[in-house]
């Protein structure tokens, strides 16, 4: 087309330089997401090998369950990050949430309804961001940060420093049951069909690319149709959503009700969002390499309790993998830039900032769901 | 990044652009976005039959309750030998616990067996639940914890407890029905009555005071300040009126930042009580470096380390605590007793704790440390810790 010639000159000669560089066979490994899976196999499989108790279907059963309030609010955090935005209020959510759950359980009201309502509260709660975000075009990280501290707040209200936590056994024990085998909880089971759904909207739906434009450009895709608010909008209201159902798995599987629940858990979720190779700028980054930062936290997490490792240590381990997570593509990208632009740009022509190389880098985008 | 967030302009608002069928179609796709959590919330309601409500189940909630012991006790039994003993306090790095589990420490080099602590670097009760299926996983003997939520722990401490663990909380209790033991450092009534002495004798029996706790949702520091108020509702203390609790979330900055809000907020106040050693230590700080040191009276609770200094320039007259060591100490023996036989947990059997003497078990699985020990002066100097 010849809208296509027009613009491909620059990427079209920026892709040929990296393909001369990289050998084609081993490209998926080389792009973040499979090499946060290679990760996480390595980290595993090394675990198997080297930790007493790691490789037992308890142990596996542990490290999932640990690992699904993270994975749930991690999921619709993902499509947030691409557009640009973030949403820190998450683990202040489901406090609200497990501590209203609390308070309509004394009150008398069935469990089935009450589950529906936390959840229905989450997303009234994730409406308010995106309504701040949206219609009064605040930014998201200074919303959320208010929002964090209103809605833990608002839970110490609902529900001050009581904790609820006479829930029925049944559903307690359910809630960390597993399917046939022991090692699988079924909550991680529903965790992974959801993150699933989100993957194939991310990656396969038209309102997906459109999420990707939004964080490269907002305004570039507003005018190219892309009903900007809205999406952001509604991605909120997801967010707030499945931060009430993580209140919910949360509240059930420690079997207690509190206002203090989860806090801190926004960092451990925008951790696996970014060391899952989302940028944090927006426009890049995929739902499996998201998935796969969750688990490899999360296994690295339990391979490193079981060897006695110290938690000092510990975070310091999870720190350092974080920030290799942005400085690793970071130089990667640089080093491909440079040949890149050193021939794009002749001399005399001002450099190309980082931000306009972006499009050269969609194959990261278009990550199978 | 979401700090250059975008103003959306209006432009492509024409109803007769050509995307405007598409566009028509997206809030849809968008709603089914926010209903899918929903979907999966529906799943989760189906997982059990419709209409739970917490009448039905009030009566088998101790169907889950852990394995409790049916042996007998024989107590002439020896302590085992190379137990594997676990502290896992509320926090790592935590001065009052470090001391504390070098107590266990002690007492299980005594016995002869494998200490180790583990634990989070955050004081979470989700945390500890993972540390807690570590060590289920690591087959330990007996594991020493103090619980940030007494009912979170309670799944994991069970499932330990059914892989061979024998259970002793101390410091903060579990539910009853998820350990065996239960070390309290000193009675809650002991506590809060002798906190409320020591404010009594200093600002001499009247006058406002104010408490300082740690967060607003401290079990140990919610049930002694109850008990603090009870104490003062009796004749002797007619005089003192409690005016406000302030919260300093055990941080130092915060609580720092409290009691200067409480000096300024209640010029007219004559003592502070704060049941927490960091809040106790920010305040003395505080008061010690201000127009306040010398004629506001601080007490609480805090370990001779941190108050030393305060103690000698004469911030703070007296406080108590009881000793966090010896707190460990009793515990390790509590688990080693209960592991090699000796007792069961029942109301009544009595145990050696190595140098510190025979225990006697109360109801409910309690062992009681002794009463606080009160710093001054005088005696500070005996004490390291």
């Amino acid at each position: 087309m010849a809208h296509d010639t027009l613009y491909a000159s620059r990427p079209r000669r920026a892709r040929r330089a990296r393909r001369a560089a990289g050998p084609g066979p081993l490209r998926p490994l080389l792009r973040w997401d499979g090499a946060v899976g290679l990760a996480l196999l390595l980290v595993a499989l090394g675990a198997a090998l080297l930790v007493d108790g790691f490789a037992t279907a308890g142990n596996v059963r542990f490290l999932l369950l640990d690992a699904v309030a993270v994975a749930l609010v991690a999921l619709p955090m993902t499509l947030v990050v691409v557009t640009g935005e973030i949403d820190l209020s998450v683990a202040s959510a489901l406090g609200l949430c497990s501590a209203v759950m609390g308070r309509l359980w004394v009150a008398g009201l069935p469990l089935e309804l009450i589950v529906v309502l936390a959840v229905a509260l989450g997303a009234v709660l994730g409406a308010v961001n995106g309504l701040f975000v949206t219609a009064f075009a605040l930014p998201s990280l200074a919303v959320t940060i208010g929002t964090l501290a209103a809605y833990r707040g608002l839970a110490f209200v609902v529900l001050g420093d009581d904790a609820v936590a006479d829930f029925p056994f049944e559903w307690t024990d359910a809630v960390a049951g597993t399917l046939p085998g022991g090692a699988v909880p079924w909550a991680m089971l529903l965790t992974a069909l959801l993150a699933v759904a989100f993957g194939v909207l991310l990656h396969g739906t038209p309102f997906g690319r459109g999420l990707y434009a939004m964080g490269n450009n907002a305004e570039a895709a507003a005018f190219a149709g892309i009903r900007v608010a809205r999406a952001k909008f509604w991605l909120f209201v997801a967010s707030g959503a499945t931060s009430g159902l993580a209140g919910v798995f949360w509240t059930l599987r420690y079997a207690s009700a509190r206002a203090d629940n989860g806090q801190g858990l926004e960092l451990s979720v925008v951790a696996a969002v970014l060391l899952g190779g989302v940028s944090i700028f927006g426009g890049r980054g995929t739902l499996p390499g998201v998935f796969f930062g969750v688990l490899l936290l999360a296994t690295l997490r339990n391979a490193l309790q079981l060897a006695d490792v110290p938690a000092d240590t510990l975070d310091i381990v999870t720190g350092s993998l974080l920030i290799a997570s942005v400085v690793v593509p970071n130089a990667i990208a640089r080093a491909r830039a440079r040949p890149a632009t050193g021939r794009a740009a002749p001399a005399g022509e001002p450099t190309a900032p980082p931000r306009q190389e972006r499009p050269e880098r969609e194959d990261t985008e278009d990550a199978p769901a | 990044m979401p700090l250059r967030s975008v103003r959306i302009p209006r432009i492509p608002r024409t109803p007769h652009s050509p995307r405007g069928p598409r566009r028509a179609a997206a809030p849809g796709r968008a709603a089914r976005l926010g209903v899918a959590a929903l979907a999966a919330c529906a799943l989760l309601a189906t997982a059990a039959c419709s209409g739970t409500t917490r009448e039905d189940g009030e009566s088998d909630r101790d169907a889950g309750a852990g394995a409790s012991s049916t042996a007998t006790a024989d107590p002439n039994a020896p302590l085992a030998e190379d137990l594997a003993v676990a502290f896992l306090p509320k926090q790592v790095n935590n001065p009052y616990f470090t001391v504390a589990d070098e107590g266990g420490h002690a007492a299980v080099e005594e016995f002869g067996g494998e200490y180790k602590e583990v634990g989070p670097s955050e004081a979470s009760a989700s945390s500890q639940v993972s540390y807690l299926n570590t060590l289920a996983q690591q087959h330990t003997d007996v594991i020493v914890t103090s619980a940030n939520d007494p009912n979170a722990v309670c799944g994991a401490l069970n499932s330990a407890r059914s892989a061979g663990a024998r259970v002793v909380t101390f410091d903060s209790d579990a539910s009853p029905e998820c350990r065996d033991l239960f070390v309290n450092q000193a009675t809650a009534e002991d506590i809060a009555r002798t906190q409320i002495e020591l404010i009594a004798e200093e600002i001499g029996g009247s006058g406002q005071i104010a408490i300082l706790s740690a967060t607003p949702n401290a079990t140990n520091q919610n049930a002694w300040i109850e008990l603090m108020q009870q104490e003062l509702e009796k004749p002797e203390y007619a005089g003192i009126e409690l005016v406000t609790v302030a919260y300093g979330n055990d941080e130092d900055e915060k609580s720092f930042q409290e009691t200067q809000g409480l000096l300024s907020s209640y010029p007219d106040l004559a003592g502070i009580i704060s049941p927490t050693t960091v809040g106790l230590a920010a305040a003395a700080r505080y008061l010690s470096g201000s127009e306040y040191g010398g004629r506001v009276a601080l007490t609480g609770l805090g370990t001779p380390d941190q108050m030393r200094e305060f103690v000698h320039d004469g911030t703070v007259a007296q406080f108590a605590l009881w000793d966090p060591a010896d707190l460990g100490y009793l515990a390790a023996y509590a688990g080693a007793a209960l592991a090699s036989g000796q007792i069961t947990g029942a109301e009544g059997e009595t145990f050696t704790a190595g140098e510190l003497g025979e225990y006697t078990i109360g109801a409910d699985g309690e062992i009681v440390l002794g009463p606080p020990t009160i710093f001054t002066a005088d005696n500070i100097d005996d004490y390291a810790f």
